[in-house]
């Protein structure tokens, strides 16, 4: 009964591999972006954190119809890929990893803003103060301090890029093995009346969802249990 | 040697505007009320704070210039922070050696033994970093910055978190390291009591400014000084503690301005530091024979200060030279017929032990 085909296995894999890349470029620009938010007040750290968060509050579309416009064969990041020899990323693998970077960003630069803000800066101020240099400090104080802020971060990214479909939908359309991830397949399966296999998929989402958003709040949890 | 700062800074209200340069040996207490920009001055000799266009030098080594930034990783100092600041992830034994693993081994000069000897941390070494009591993390704290063997000791008011038994029990550890590690500290306090016994000379600060950079002798030797707000005028005596008599006092000083005094602590010797206060001392023409005071020492009036508060402060000298104050009534004053220069009787009721 629960079969996939191969179709919905190349989906998967392709869901997979975009969550597995979004999470590794996010975690790798949101920990330092993270950090200067976290250490200080200007008005600049307001606007980049209101920017960062407005994939929130932006219907999918919105974000997708910019992308579109810009990475498109016309736009101007587009464009000036096509003129160095290179192709546009509408339509591209590459173009939706970079949507879902800018789509999930909020939930990885969130909660380690949290976590750095509520290891503030004495740790670390010692760890230099004995001699830690910058990596050091990072991989000896901040990362074991923060770890629980790491986790969620990670898992809250990979998980919100699986749930991303609008944004897709705009920029990538549903070009198997490159832009058709699961939800649009879903979306796909549905409106060919294909209600078995759109309901396999999606139950499949629901109970990985259900397992991702347990573990994240467990590690809240145990985190908030650690701090009192 | 010496440290040298020049830096200016504006902050909302709070302007900090310092150039000052004192000697790299021994303690030296940065002294004034919270707010006054004490904090702000420690961290920018420390590098966590990067003021544009000041200047930090130890010695020959320049940390900041308008060229030059030494990170602070990079200034082989030891920090100790007001709040216990142990990382939480790591054992005792972890923080100690966090900066111990981190300096190269040609520059240890301190070991894990003889710092966990020094500072009574022997018995905490396996216990977790959450288990410990306030005076237990600061211990910790000071020990771990000694280990990596700094060549200048920062500390951030390390005591005034700590309640005043715990105070009494860390102040030991304290002065045995002002003494017996050799390294140039700068400590952050608004508590004359630590200043008296610990420092060598005294920063004072006010508004962002540096009112005043004396000897603790110095210091002592003003009515007005700062360092006597809480008490009342004292003197500091410097001297050696010698072995006890047959009564369990003991000798403190050289001939001439000895004095008995009593030392709970039998292991106590060597250099210390007597605390006199000018209220404690009274003083007569003749030596007394038969009375309980048996403290009688000769000073030398050197000048008669009017106080408020109908007091007159007497600044004698030991025959050693030392400064011991006398406070008295004018009244006092007047019978007796005191006039600087002339040869007193100065009969000290009690002295506190400061090291």
């Amino acid at each position: 009964m629960f079969e996939l085909s191969a179709a919905d296995w190349q989906a998967i894999q392709l869901t997979l591999t975009l969550c597995f890349f979004t999470t590794v470029i996010l975690l790798v620009i949101a920990t330092p972006l993270a950090w200067w938010l976290a250490s200080g007040k200007s008005a600049l750290r307001v606007v980049v954190q209101t920017v960062v968060a407005l994939p929130l509050v932006l219907p999918p579309t919105v974000l997708g119809f910019y992308l579109l416009v810009t990475l498109g064969p016309r736009g101007p990041v587009g464009s000036t890929l096509e003129s160095m020899g290179l192709s546009h990323l509408a339509f591209s693998f590459e173009g939706i990893l970079l949507a879902s970077v800018l789509y999930s960003m909020p939930f990885a630069v969130q909660p380690l803003l949290e976590a750095f803000n509520n290891l503030g800066r004495r740790h670390v101020e010692v760890a230099s103060s004995l001699g830690a240099g910058m990596v050091d400090r990072f991989v000896t104080v901040i990362l074991p301090l923060c770890r629980g802020g790491f986790i969620v971060a990670a898992t809250l990214s990979f998980a919100h890029t699986v749930g991303e479909f609008g944004v897709i939908l705009m920029l990538g359309g549903s070009i198997p093995g490159e832009t058709k991830v699961l939800s649009i397949l879903i979306y796909e399966h549905t409106e060919a009346m294909n209600y078995a296999a759109a309901h396999r998929l999606s139950l499949l989402l629901v109970v990985f969802s259900f397992v991702v958003l347990f573990v994240v709040y467990s590690i809240n949890r145990r985190f908030q249990v650690a701090k009192v | 040697m010496s440290l040298q700062i020049r830096a200016q800074l504006q902050r909302g209200d709070f302007k900090l505007d310092v150039d000052t340069r004192w000697p790299a040996q021994g303690v030296t207490a940065l002294f004034g009320r919270s707010g006054c920009g004490k904090t702000t001055l420690l961290r920018i000799i420390a590098g966590l704070e990067r003021v544009r266009n000041a200047q930090v030098w130890f010695g020959d080594e320049c940390w900041q210039s308008d060229s030059h930034w030494l990170p602070v990783e990079k200034r082989r100092l030891g920090l100790v922070f007001q709040e216990a600041s142990l990382l939480p992830h790591l054992s005792v034994t972890g923080n100690l050696l966090y900066g111990y693993k981190r300096t190269p081994p040609e520059l240890r000069r301190l070991q894990l033994p003889e710092v966990s000897a020094m500072l009574g941390l022997e018995s905490l070494l396996s216990r977790p970093v959450d288990e410990l009591s306030g005076g237990q993390k600061q211990r910790v704290a000071l020990g771990r910055a000694l280990l990596c063997s700094p060549q200048l000791l920062l500390l951030d008011e390390p005591l005034a978190a700590l309640d005043t038994q715990t105070k009494r029990e860390i102040m030991p550890f304290l002065s045995r390291l002002a003494q017996a590690s050799g390294i140039p500290m700068a400590l952050i306090t608004h508590a004359p009591d630590e200043v008296q016994r610990l420092a060598d000379r005294v920063v004072f600060m006010r508004d962002g400014r540096i009112d005043a950079l004396c000897s603790l002798q110095q210091a002592l030797a003003k009515p007005d000084s700062p360092l006597f707000a809480d008490e009342g005028p004292s003197s500091v005596l410097e001297g050696a503690l010698g072995a006890a008599d047959e009564h369990g006092m003991r000798l403190f000083g050289p001939e001439g301005s000895q004095l008995r005094v009593q030392a709970p602590d039998a292991t106590v010797s060597g250099p210390t530091r007597l605390r006199v206060l000018a209220r404690d001392v009274s003083v007569a023409l003749d030596d007394p024979a038969r009375i309980s005071i048996r403290n009688h020492l000769v000073v030398t009036i050197r000048q008669l200060h009017e106080l408020p508060d109908n007091r007159v402060l007497l600044d004698t000298t030991l025959q050693d030279g030392q400064t011991l104050l006398i406070e008295i009534t004018p009244w006092s004053a007047q019978q007796l017929g005191l006039a600087a220069g002339q040869s007193v009787f100065a009969l000290i009721k009690s002295v506190a032990l400061m090291r």
